[in-house]
């Protein structure tokens, strides 16, 4: 070995534990989060789309739209539109980790000794943060306009981490696209053909049987509609656990199949 | 295993048909700057990202103290730092902030990374600057920031990837100034540079790259003695004087004239006479020069030697053009590689000759800084 003098290298073992890696995440995750302290107005801007659709189906489209069972439009408008933000809210997912690539901070991390997984448990952990702040927000807007719940303060609390275990898996599937994509513009306009299918040709604004019958069979089972049945069953009453266990079957595939391709596609990089 | 910090064998990488590497050798001592110099293109970059863990190579063997890149990468990532166009800094963290979590991330001791930050936010001078987010930084600012990320856990070894790409003279010169300093302490780095000044003030050794491939290894002194000898530059009033001066000068003189736009180049080992040969023969021809420069080698000179070209003439699809084209101090972003491509021949030749105009002194080619130096980060992955 040489002898030469040089700076104090640090020892760390390099094998690492799985608890290390999660705080590697945490780390990620901080620094994921410092951005909408320092630009709050970010928030305000993912807000603003919601919102819109609120008013637009509240107050413009609403009336013409029978829904069954007789409750009020806007009950079954908003428990929709809780899924509606945080489904196109994944977008940010992937124009995040596309931004990191272009940077070249990726990169950076890269050649880090940090947990492989860091980079993306950060994003999607920092997403799910945003989330619980901007749903909690919407349901703010929802009652301002009118929504009430039916079942109780239980269901509309379940129903809620319903739409936010739903916002985290769906993020992974935005992680894979914004590491594959790896351009913050074209990760954009790629995510919008993906997400209308989803969002449009769902349970979120009308109810699925006045859709024609070629549609009805996409548009009853993937997962958008079945996460908005089933926090529409918590927080006004009927038939809960059917749709309940199809939402969260549907979250538990997105991550097990999205997850470790995320991972795997962050690690071939470059 | 080696003694090497860094150790390079036979290294490979391709991406499609292209061979950005195509079997390079190359060792570093501990303690040493190995400069590997050449253009955009060359191959710099990626051998950096091989040696960084980032890309795994094709073939041929790359080791880090000793661990191999590919068979141990995560104990490669506690040996090394990186720094320059492979890495860059999150623009909406602050300087503290971009520091203190590249500190934890590789792993540093929660209450080390703090004064150790700080330490460096000093020591690049940017503690005024430290609680502001990098976005409202200058280019030299973001760089000395960038060159300080890379130091924060102490690495053994560093990687510095055109580290003063793109600034001014004046933060260029802080820069090496600081690169020194590392040195001095016992670093290994690995430098890539596009600019032969920049080898020859910092590296002890310099790898000349082109298209993938070694094409001399040796220190600075030694580049510049391969060319013994005067170098004498003929600058013509047009290319047509200069096509005719190089015709009679390869007729009559044994060094072997290049005509480069509108100079014409020889290199003699017998100076003086060589240059009495030459204003006769082209007085005889009727032929008087417009500029006249009688110089040592430079290093770019031996760029010239040993790939049949200035480094800045590789023309790829990423060649810019010189926006101001006489005057060499003046330029933009764009024209930082003083590149031209075709269609920019006399934009291209204007440069060359204002250039010359500065011999002897390498400043005068430096591409200098640039208005847009504080604007928006230019994009400095294109060249990767």
């Amino acid at each position: 070995m040489s002898t030469i003098t040089q700076p104090r290298s640090y020892v760390a073992p390099p094998r690492r534990s799985p608890l290390a890696a999660l705080n590697d995440g945490f780390t990620v995750t901080g620094r994921n989060l410092i951005v909408y302290r320092r630009i709050p107005t970010l928030i305000v801007f993912t807000l603003i789309q919601p919102v819109v659709f609120v008013l637009l189906f509240r107050y413009v489209f609403g009336g013409a739209i029978k829904v069954p069972g007789g409750i009020p439009y806007v009950d079954y408008l908003m428990p929709g539109i809780f899924v509606q933000t945080v489904a196109f809210g994944a977008t940010n997912t992937a124009i995040g980790l596309a931004t990191d690539v272009k940077s070249g901070l990726l990169e950076r991390f890269h050649a880090l000794p940090m947990a492989r997984s860091a980079v993306l448990t950060g994003r999607t952990f920092a997403d799910l943060t945003r989330n619980v702040v901007v749903v909690a927000l919407m349901a703010v807007v929802g009652f301002l306009v009118g929504f009430r719940v039916q079942t109780n303060a239980a269901g509309f609390i379940a129903g809620i981490l319903l739409v936010l275990l739903f916002a985290y898996a769906f993020s992974w599937i935005f992680a894979t696209v914004g590491l594959a994509i790896g351009d913050p513009e074209s990760t954009q306009a790629a995510t919008f053909p993906v997400l209308a299918p989803l969002v449009f040709a769902s349970s979120v604004f009308v109810p699925v049987s006045t859709m024609p019958s070629w549609l009805q069979g996409f548009a009853t089972y993937q997962p958008v509609s079945v996460t908005a049945n089933a926090a529409r069953a918590l927080m006004l009453g009927g038939p809960t656990l059917s749709w309940l266990l199809q939402s969260i079957a549907w979250c538990a595939g997105i991550v097990a199949v999205c997850a470790p391709l995320a991972v795997w596609r962050y690690r071939h990089m470059s | 295993m080696s003694d090497a910090a860094i150790l390079v064998e036979g290294l490979t990488k391709r991406f499609g048909t292209l061979a950005a590497l195509d079997g390079i050798d190359f060792s570093v001592p501990p303690g040493a700057v190995f400069g590997l110099l050449g253009p955009n293109g060359a191959g710099k970059t990626t051998a950096v990202r091989v040696l960084a863990t980032i890309l795994r190579p094709d073939g041929g063997r790359a080791q880090v103290m000793g661990l191999d890149v590919v068979r141990q990468p995560a104990e490669v990532r506690f040996q090394i730092g990186l720094a320059g166009q492979s890495a860059a800094v999150d623009v909406n963290l602050t300087g503290r902030e971009n520091l203190r979590l590249i500190g934890r991330l590789a792993q540093m001791r929660r209450h080390d990374v703090g004064p150790r930050a700080d330490e460096l936010l000093e020591r690049f001078d940017l503690s005024y600057a430290a609680d502001r987010p990098v976005r409202t930084y200058s280019g030299g600012m973001r760089r000395r920031l960038d060159v300080a990320a890379a130091l924060v856990q102490r690495p053994p070894v560093l990687f510095l990837d055109e580290p003063t790409t793109g600034l001014d003279i004046q933060s260029r010169t802080e820069l090496w100034a600081v690169i020194r300093e590392l040195v001095a302490e016992g670093s290994t780095v690995l430098l890539t540079t596009q600019y032969l000044e920049e080898a020859d003030r910092l590296a002890d050794r310099i790898a000349v790259v082109d298209h993938g491939h070694i094409v001399a290894n040796d220190t600075s002194a030694r580049l510049k003695a391969q060319l013994a000898g005067t170098v004498i530059e003929i600058g013509m009033q047009d290319e047509e004087r200069a096509g005719r001066a190089h015709e009679v000068l390869v007729k009559a003189v044994a060094d072997h004239p290049q005509r480069d736009g509108t100079t014409v180049r020889l290199t003699s080992d017998e100076g003086p006479s060589a240059l009495i040969e030459t204003l006769r023969l082209l007085d005889a021809n009727a032929l008087s020069p417009a500029t006249l420069t009688v110089r040592e080698p430079s290093l770019d000179d031996a760029f010239l030697a040993l790939t049949g070209r200035r480094p800045e003439e590789e023309g790829d699809g990423e060649s810019e053009v010189r926006g101001d084209g006489h005057d060499p101090r003046g330029g933009g972003e764009s024209g930082d590689r003083g590149r031209s491509q075709g269609g920019g021949e006399t934009v291209g030749e204007a440069w060359h000759q204002a250039r010359e105009r500065g011999v002897g002194e390498f400043m005068g080619g430096m591409p200098d800084e640039s208005p847009g130096e504080t604007s928006s980060e230019p994009d400095r992955r294109s060249a990767a």
